[in-house]
């Protein structure tokens, strides 16, 4: 199935999504990687607000490349999320209703993803130039010290996305290799 | 006796980065090609196709194939006859400071491990020197990307775990990567050697075209064997499921110790970057 969402999003738009299903995402996302997600940490255990609005909130783990003069963004696409692991669940908590990557998340990640009604999807890993596409504005909001990767805010139109963990336990890194070995049966 | 300046090493290195960045190598291009063409499960197609689009894009708007434009490893042929004015490390360095500049890549590169400050010119570079006869001297540039070299595993295995043994480590290192290093992966392989000896192999290995197998037909029957292993591994392109999950690996051996038998596997993706010249 394919579906059309436009963040901020709610537990309700992401229940009929499962693992496999294609998403064209629109609207405002963040981006954080692991310096970024250290100092959010930092922030909350000093009591502090987060530098953006968390609530049905999406965050995209990547560090881009420098635009060039007239690009809005370089080349964009995902980090490996399982380094955001020891984080994501304290922001899935918080409300973050979306985790954008590529590669295996851990059990309390998958947890966290069902007891919130969160999603993990996986942008496409290697596909820098293509990604960036999609994106439509760029803002650096805070910790530009930490250069590619500062927070950015994007705007993103048609965000091509695969749902990999859903809000029902299902996982495509377990299902989809499993599906393709039993199709040789 | 030839002369090579600095000043000639800088303005190669620099303009390599940029096209080893932006312009997949042919051999790459073309195994990523036919494998999405026999690709049977229709997610891993599509997904294929979209790889296929990203190097399309790349290539025509001369942006990075990947935003992770990785640490650049480098590799000189040097002919013994060939005398260098200027400073050779300097020299490439420089390229490396001045590629990144230029080409708008990301600068990925931290001064120290434990205290992680960005250097923000993406230098030092990694360079590997290898001395040989004749006045030659090529330059290949090799960025790496850490979300695969992050997969990547060293064994000192038993010479009685033998073949099999290595078959073994190298499918399991496959397995372990899984979505991880971005697959379709392509593998790097040292056998022999020593424990720093074998790394060196296994990176040097991702060097060779994929449409050249091993001289050694040996070595090149164990290529194919382990190359169709992984692909039964049913892990597909990004993990997604599929029949596209490796698209070629290389292994180069060296002699080892009686006691010994370390094996390296050095991951690499889709998107494997090389450009050579010379100088």
């Amino acid at each position: 199935m394919e579906y059309k969402l436009t963040t901020p999003v709610t537990p309700a738009d992401l229940a009929p999504l499962r693992a496999g299903d294609t998403v064209l995402l629109s609207g405002t996302v963040y981006t954080a990687r692991d310096a970024a997600h250290k100092r959010m940490m930092e922030l909350l255990d000093a009591g502090k607000e987060l530098p953006f609005p968390v609530e049905g909130s999406a965050l995209y783990y990547v560090g881009p490349t420098p635009e060039r003069p007239g690009q809005v963004i370089g080349s964009a696409g995902p980090t490996t999320s399982g380094r955001m692991d020891a984080y994501s669940p304290r922001l899935l908590d918080l409300g973050q209703a979306i985790m954008i990557g590529k590669g295996a998340r851990n059990q309390a990640v998958k947890d966290a993803v069902v007891r919130n009604g969160a999603v993990y999807l996986a942008a496409l890993g290697g596909a820098g130039a293509l990604m960036a596409e999609s994106v439509e504005e760029l803002e650096v909001i805070c910790w530009e010290d930490l250069g590619c990767e500062a927070v950015r805010r994007l705007e993103v139109k048609n965000f091509p996305l695969t749902v990999i963990l859903d809000a029902h336990g299902g996982d495509l890194y377990q299902s989809g290799p499993a599906a393709y070995l039993e199709s040789l049966k | 006796m030839r002369t090579v300046t600095a000043a000639a090493i800088t303005d190669a290195v620099a303009e390599l980065c940029i096209r080893a960045n932006t312009q997949l190598p042919p051999d790459v291009a073309a195994a990523l090609d036919r494998r999405r063409q026999e690709e049977p499960w229709p997610l891993a197609r599509q997904t294929l196709d979209l790889l296929w689009d990203n190097v399309e894009l790349a290539q025509s708007r001369c942006v990075p194939i990947c935003q992770d434009t990785g640490m650049a490893c480098i590799f000189v042929e040097l002919g013994q006859e060939v005398h260098i004015e200027g400073n050779f490390e300097d020299a490439i360095h420089e390229g490396v400071r001045r590629g990144y500049g230029e080409g708008y890549l990301r600068k990925s590169i931290v001064g120290d491990p434990l205290r992680r400050v960005n250097t923000e010119d993406n230098t030092p570079a990694a360079i590997t020197v290898r001395i040989v006869p004749g006045d030659g001297f090529k330059l290949t540039v090799a960025p790496k990307g850490f979300g695969s070299e992050n997969m990547s595993r060293l064994g000192m295995l038993k010479p009685a775990d033998g073949v099999e043994g290595v078959k073994k480590f190298v499918v399991e290192t496959a397995r372990l990567a899984g979505p991880n290093p971005c697959p379709p992966i392509i593998l790097g392989i040292g056998v022999g050697g020593s424990f720093d000896k074998v790394a060196a192999l296994a990176k040097h290995a991702l060097l060779r075209p994929l449409d050249v197998p091993n001289p050694d037909p040996f070595y090149a029957a164990l290529e194919a064997e382990l190359l169709e292993e992984i692909n039964a591994l049913g892990i597909g392109p990004q993990g997604f499921g599929g029949q596209t999950t490796c698209l070629g690996l290389a292994i180069e051996a060296a002699p080892t110790h009686v006691a010994g038998l370390p094996v390296a596997v050095n991951v690499s993706c889709h998107v494997t970057r090389r450009a050579s010249a010379e100088l």
